[in-house]
């Protein structure tokens, strides 16, 4: 039965693509964007640009305004208590990074990371170079069989030397959501700090930061029908003031002296240098437009569209899917097919789907793979979508074999 | 600058394909011709960086004359391979320096295949060959 998106026409380049006959399957890479976010970058831009917090004209009054009030829509968005918890970013690798560094003072020689098995390159490559210059153990937490971090054996490895954990919400490659609230809380008790990596996360259902529990939770726009360029640190207002300051330049200091300055406390002070401001204006449009629709409607129906993605994947011989997928993806490999093959056959069909490491490399060498093909969605794919991908693949596949 | 034997006789191959399924097929074909690599062969000197398959390619210069040998653990990957060599092989330095393989695969109608954004390796390996161009 034909499952219509009802979204599906708020997305200008959904049509844009299907005229091309491209089919976009691979929204956890970056998604396409709503019509209210274009108006939104379109009426900044026509109507005066200026730069924020700094001038006393009427333009930079306005546009300071509408950089702000994003600030207030991510904060209801994540349910932070106060705008001021929120900090903008270049994206969530730069919000990792900001950690990384702001917090490095903390760790001394032996001290430990935990993040886990399957953490994207962003939330791993920062706190392994992390641990390199600062003589740190990386505590890598192992997945059970459905690609979820086994929880027995984690809150084993988490102990009185754990400094700082860090892990996805949701995996990029595996769709599993992990068992956060139990880890948080064991690395809370053992006083260590906390990080989510809310990149494929926030996507999904709406996560209210003070029930979750975490002391940081990053995510990036571009990843939630926004505009790239933008990621979002969330903190405690504890933890905020533990980070030390990491980029200096315009606007993020108080009083600069030739010898010596002295620096905002977060947001600004973690915001040197001109924002990304219509970026920001963007993210706030788009945030209005996802809070405008049906929440439940939405999460029905991208959970139907899953279980067809699955449903499709299982009935076909051969295939293996990676873990046990619970949202928004999934990721296959195919017996004796190279997965660069399948990929070749599904691109020339005009099917956009990833194939490869997914910015994983360590998770997918432990699985035994080189590489694997990612189908993902979007609030905007429909049925015909992944029936379109599903002959795609009979067809490649009759080829191939 | 006349083109080899067998190059000539892709290109005739490809110019008459229709269809992504057909020049697929073509491409299956050719990467089974593609004379296979020892063992010995496929050491980490030879790999292609950049690339989400397997891809080694050896170079050796005989008496002022390339000649390559290549291999893929993907299929399609092995036929652009082959596609490549039937255009280089036995070229001499002169020759292969001043050699457009960009237009080679334009001209079998798979452009699209040289993107960087793929990661088929194909556009790693033109970059390797270019390396090998400049350095002999």
């Amino acid at each position: 039965m034909f499952q219509p998106s009802p979204w599906r026409a708020d997305f200008p380049a959904i049509a844009a693509l299907q005229r091309q006959h491209q089919t976009y399957l691979d929204s956890a890479a970056t998604t396409q964007k709503p019509q209210a976010l274009v108006d939104a970058l379109s009426h900044y831009y026509c109507h005066g640009a200026a730069n924020v917090h700094r001038a006393q004209h009427l333009p930079g009054a306005l546009a300071t305004q509408a950089f702000e009030a994003s600030r207030d829509k991510v904060a209801a968005w994540l349910n932070a208590a106060d705008s001021r918890q929120i900090v903008f970013t270049h994206g969530a690798t730069s919000a990792l990074n900001l950690l990384a560094y702001g917090l490095e003072y903390r760790f001394e020689a032996g001290d430990e990371i935990a993040i886990s098995a399957l953490e994207h390159h962003a939330n791993l490559l920062p706190w392994q170079q992390l641990a390199r210059r600062r003589d740190l153990r990386l505590v890598v937490l192992p997945l059970d069989e459905h690609g979820r971090i086994d929880l027995e054996q984690a809150l084993q490895l988490i102990g009185p030397r754990t400094r700082l954990l860090a892990v996805s919400q949701l995996s990029n490659v595996l769709g599993t959501w992990q068992p956060l609230p139990p880890l948080l809380a064991h690395a809370r008790a053992q006083g260590a700090l906390t990080v989510v990596d809310g990149a494929q996360g926030v996507v999904h259902g709406r996560h209210d930061m003070q029930q979750l529990g975490c002391d940081f939770y990053v995510f990036s726009s571009h990843k939630l029908y926004g505009p790239e360029g933008v990621g979002v640190l969330y903190g405690r207002p504890q933890v905020l003031e533990l980070l030390r300051h990491w980029q200096f330049g315009g606007e993020m200091v108080q009083l600069a002296d030739y010898q010596s300055a002295s620096f905002r406390p977060a947001p600004l002070g973690f915001e040197a240098g001109t924002p990304p401001i219509a970026g920001v204006i963007g993210l706030g449009a788009t945030l209005d437009y996802l809070a405008s629709l049906d929440a439940h409607a939405v999460a029905t129906h991208e959970a139907s569209l899953h279980q067809h993605l699955l449903r499709g994947l299982a009935d076909r011989e051969g295939i293996r899917i990676l873990g046990t997928p619970q949202a928004a993806l999934a990721s296959f490999v195919i017996d004796g097919v190279h997965n660069a093959d399948i990929a070749h056959m599904l691109t020339e069909q005009g099917i956009a789907v990833r194939a490869g490491h997914h910015c994983a490399m360590p998770l997918l060498k432990g699985l035994g793979l080189e590489g694997a093909i990612r189908v993902s969605l979007g609030l905007y794919n429909d049925s015909d979508d992944l029936q379109r991908f599903f002959e795609a693949l009979d067809q490649g596949l009759e080829l191939l074999r | 600058m006349s083109l080899p034997v067998q190059a000539q006789e892709a290109l005739a191959s490809f110019e008459q394909a229709r269809g992504w399924e057909q020049r697929a097929r073509l491409l299956m074909q050719w990467g089974d011709r593609l004379e296979p690599l020892s063992e010995a062969e496929k050491v980490e000197g030879n790999r292609v960086h950049g690339c989400e398959s397997l891809v080694w390619l050896v170079a050796e210069q005989h008496a002022g004359q390339w000649h390559f040998k290549a291999s893929s653990d993907a299929r399609l990957l092995r036929g652009l391979l082959a596609l490549l060599l039937v255009r280089v092989q036995g070229l001499a330095s002169a020759e292969f320096t001043g050699l457009d393989l960009r237009e080679w695969f334009t001209q079998l109608g798979l452009e699209r295949q040289l993107s960087p954004s793929r990661s088929n390796g194909l556009h790693a390996v033109l970059l390797r060959m270019a390396e090998l161009a400049v350095s002999r």
